[in-house]
């Protein structure tokens, strides 16, 4: 075919040819141009985190670095000075993730548990109990602020890490359900009659059958409750304070409590190691 | 309704779509709950037995093979269920896939099998487990017309084998028919007739079965009861006995292989057949018979014919309705007279 097209020197095929050139340069050309106004506040920041203060004092917040040094992120991670503790973000990096990762498996558990049994389990009112559950997900967070604190208070979980587990849990457990159910809605029934009649049960078939099949649901729910319970702020920086607040709110804390000089290198050095992990979990 | 099966027997549960006969099934393997009503497997009430107790094995009409399974794990899941020792389970395994021809594909998983295959996986399934009673959903509407065919010889030569009670859900009455022992109609949630397949072909219950089975169907002629006949819409009287319950207006129910070419030698070995003049509309070669729609008066009839033997169209036939075979209905209870 392709030699037929070439063979034929047809003056309007020339043209469309030129044509779907043009077209593909001014496409590509705009991708890249937004691409990289998208990346470019990145490259700033990775930038300034290797730059020493001086040089950004000198030649601004936007340039190239002249000498490179890693002392803004030793600093950052453990020798600055956060409220009044100079053990830099290192314990707040470590709350986040003794917070994130039992909550996002917790949560994503019980939201493959709640899936299976709303999907496959049917009970009377089963419908009506998942709707009630997907109500949460457009109850925003704020709401749940009071009462949070006033139960956590009541458990005696207040201002620990443990606590915001607990709440992360059953925030994420409206989502997590409703990627799990809607994705074994599609299983075929038939499959779990076929292991009924085979002798498993409840368990066995959640186990053996419909937990083997989920991979591609599951790892979209953790990258979901991973970025979001890492990202977030607010239950963050109420329910805990100094020591036991995660990197969120550390980060903001590191931010405010400059006095004179603004420390753009360490600042830059904090945000990026707030913000590696989620982009692993990617 | 009711319905009992002799041990060994191979029912059909057969209907169009949406007539109760899936969910029968269902209730058997205990997989929806009877509301009212009693269900025996052998001499045991079963109505509150979990499935898995009741002695059964399903084949479905996806199969519903396990898919992140082997074909091997697939076979021995439900004796690792019931805590079959290992070495029993390869014995069965074994026994099963040299019957069904499916060792070379043990260790494949279902995805990488073939309709076909996958149906024979199922079917290994099921009959490793050795129970009291199979049950069939469909197994064969989602292969293609040819493997259909083979795969129902393959089912029957299976029954003959292992000798094993059958319920078998279809809605292809050509299955039913070529399978069962005997076949139970279905319409509606409820039992039309249960009887064996000849019965139920020549002479049905009534004329949903009437219309249901066979095809082309059956034609359904509305006519006049006489002394020495029916009188048919289009004037032709066709004489037969009638059957003493019969009130003024009856429905004449009439096979297309029923409808000869009315020569000598039909005449001669059918006498009791009547002699009606028909024209022919639609010609249909189907190969080994020929399909040929005609009109009589205003009724449109529809013949059955050797291709040899095939009007051709516009032409007018000479037609010998074979009364022996023919089917009287009451057009109101529908029922047969």
């Amino acid at each position: 075919m392709a030699d037929l097209s070439i063979a034929i020197d047809d003056p309007a095929a020339r043209t469309a040819r030129r044509r779907y050139a043009i077209n593909r340069t001014i496409i590509y050309g705009l991708l890249l141009l937004f691409s990289a106004v998208y990346l470019l506040p990145l490259a700033v920041v990775v930038m300034n985190s290797f730059r020493p203060l001086p040089e950004i004092a000198q030649h601004g917040l936007i340039n190239f670095p002249r000498t490179i040094q890693f002392s803004a992120w030793i600093d950052a991670w453990s020798t600055y000075c956060i409220n009044g503790t100079c053990e830099g973000m290192k314990r707040n990096f470590f709350n986040s993730l003794y917070m994130t990762i039992p909550a996002t498996i917790i949560s994503t558990f019980l939201g493959a548990l709640n899936g299976y049994i709303l999907s496959k389990w049917r009970f009377p009112g089963s419908e009506f109990l998942f709707t009630c559950m997907l109500l949460g997900v457009f109850i925003p967070g704020q709401i749940a602020l009071l009462p949070w604190a006033y139960l956590l208070g009541q458990l005696g979980l207040q201002n620990s890490v443990q606590g915001l587990v607990l709440v992360h849990v059953i925030q994420g457990l409206s989502f997590t359900t409703l990627f799990c159910r809607n994705f074994y809605v599609s299983i075929p029934d038939d499959l779990i009659k076929a292991a009924r009649i085979d002798g498993a049960g409840f368990w066995r078939i959640f186990r053996k059958i419909v937990l083997p099949i989920s991979p591609p649901i599951l790892i979209v729910t953790v990258i979901w409750q991973f970025t979001g319970i890492w990202n977030e702020f607010l239950f963050g920086v109420v329910l805990t304070s100094g020591r036991e607040q995660p990197i969120t709110a550390a980060l903001v804390a590191l931010a405010a409590s400059e006095t004179n000089v603004r420390n753009y290198d360490v600042m830059s050095a904090g945000v990026l190691i707030g913000a590696l992990p989620p982009l692993l979990i990617y | 309704m009711t319905l009992e099966a002799d041990d060994g027997e191979f029912i059909a549960l057969v209907g169009p779509s949406g007539c109760g006969k899936s969910t029968l099934l269902n209730m058997i393997a205990g997989l929806e709950t009877v509301t009212s009503g009693e269900i025996y497997i052998g001499d045991r009430l079963v109505n509150s037995v979990p499935p898995k107790d009741r002695d059964i094995a399903m084949v479905f009409q996806s199969y519903a093979l396990y898919p992140t399974m082997s074909v091997r794990e697939n076979i021995t899941f439900g004796m690792e269920s019931r805590g079959v020792p290992k070495a029993e389970q390869n014995a069965a395994v074994d026994r099963v896939a040299a019957f069904l021809q499916i060792e070379p594909l043990l260790k494949r998983k279902p995805g990488q099998l073939s309709g076909g295959q996958r149906q024979r996986v199922a079917m290994g399934r099921a009959l490793v487990r050795d129970p009291k009673l199979f049950l069939f959903d469909e197994p064969l509407s989602n292969l293609d017309a040819k493997l259909r065919v083979d795969m129902r010889t393959e089912i029957k030569k299976l029954h003959a084998k292992v000798g094993k009670t059958t319920v078998y859900v279809t809605h292809d009455q050509v299955e039913a028919m070529t399978l069962a022992s005997r076949i139970a109609v279905m319409y509606r949630g409820e039992l039309q007739q249960f009887d064996r397949p000849h019965n139920v072909y020549s002479r049905p219950a009534n004329l949903f079965v009437a219309g249901f089975m066979g095809s082309p169907s059956m034609n359904f002629l509305p006519g006049k009861t006489e002394p020495s006949g029916i009188r048919l819409e289009s004037g032709d009287l066709l004489a037969t006995p009638v059957p003493s319950g019969a009130s003024e207006n009856v429905i004449l129910g009439l096979r297309p292989e029923h409808i000869h070419r009315a020569d000598a030698e039909t005449l001669a070995r059918r006498p009791n057949s009547a002699r009606v003049t028909a024209a022919v509309e639609v010609v249909e070669p189907t190969g080994a018979e020929t399909i040929v729609v005609m009109r009589l008066g205003q009724q449109e009839i529809v013949g059955r014919f050797a291709p040899d033997m095939a009007p051709s169209v516009d032409e007018t036939v000479e037609l010998a309705l074979d009364m022996d075979h023919a089917c009287l209905f009451d057009p109101t209870t529908e029922r047969l007279l």
